[in-house]
């Protein structure tokens, strides 16, 4: 693993928490979306917090596809349940909310597996998988890393 | 019979979600390394082979599937049930639909992980 490629997965854990506050915060200060008034909901996009939010959302999708392209999967979603921790710290030192004892405990749970899972390779070696024929497509198979 | 709707919405989640990644995952893995091919061939291109994958496609429509059985689940049930439920049983799901259709060397330690996870997601949600 190079250090570009912990950025990613890192990228994928802080865009996920940064997106999913910025959209939920928006969306408290709008209300409730009724049903039959669907285009409040379209709307809704263009305030800044909420534009903001879904920017920060598809920056989170864009490092998520990137980490799969070479990464297994099994890898990179408990590799990127980080933003399960950061949130609980961002609400405890950061908006000081009180956390339970069992959240903590839920904290080192989640830490504990990001442990277990990091500490193996990335990446199942495969003898042999189905690329499309298109040269410029590098085998991941050739990009096994430890 | 509202906790009937609301875990066959968490039922649905847990599928399409599962469906989503393992097909996103397998989309990622025909496409290739993004970083590398991006610098041989420039962004348009990699976002031409993101888009002409067909699992790619699947994928995202799986996705939107899972984010409006959530909005339904949430409308029949309260969060704090809909969410780490759905988001645990996906940690373990993923794992039993990444060893069997994408292949991936699952062992112990992957298992541990995602059991660890799901596990503590759903304390957060205490």
């Amino acid at each position: 693993m190079t250090l570009r490629k912990y950025l990613v997965l890192f990228g994928v854990a802080v865009f996920a928490v940064t997106g999913d506050s910025l959209v939920s915060r928006g969306m408290k200060e709008v209300g409730g979306v009724s049903l039959h008034h669907l285009s409040g909901i379209v709307l809704v996009v263009f305030r800044p917090e909420i534009a903001l939010g879904v920017l920060f959302l598809l920056a989170f999708f864009a490092c998520y596809m990137a980490a799969l392209s070479w990464a297994d999967l099994t890898y990179v979603l408990p590799a990127t349940s980080v933003s399960f921790i950061l949130l609980t710290l961002v609400a405890r030192f950061i908006l000081h909310e009180n956390v339970s004892l069992a959240r903590w405990l839920g904290v080192l749970m989640i830490s504990i597996g990001v442990g277990f899972v990091t500490q193996g390779p990335a990446l199942t070696p495969q003898p042999r998988r189905r690329e499309s024929h298109d040269r410029l497509a590098v085998p991941v198979s050739a990009r096994i890393e430890p | 019979m509202k906790q009937l709707y609301a875990w066959s919405a968490v039922a649905c989640i847990v599928l399409t979600s599962t469906a989503g990644d393992v097909l996103l995952s397998r989309a990622m893995k025909q496409v290739g390394d993004v970083a590398e091919l991006r610098r041989h061939s420039g962004l348009a291109h990699v976002l031409g082979r993101i888009l002409r994958n067909p699992n790619f496609v699947l994928a995202i429509l799986a996705m939107a599937t899972a984010f409006y059985a959530m909005l339904f689940g949430l409308s029949w049930a309260d969060v704090s049930l809909v969410v780490p439920a759905s988001t645990s049983l996906t940690f373990v799901s993923n794992a039993a639909a990444a060893k069997i259709f994408l292949h991936e060397r699952v062992d112990h330690r992957r298992w541990l992980a995602a059991l660890f996870v799901a596990g503590g997601v759903i304390l957060l949600a205490l």
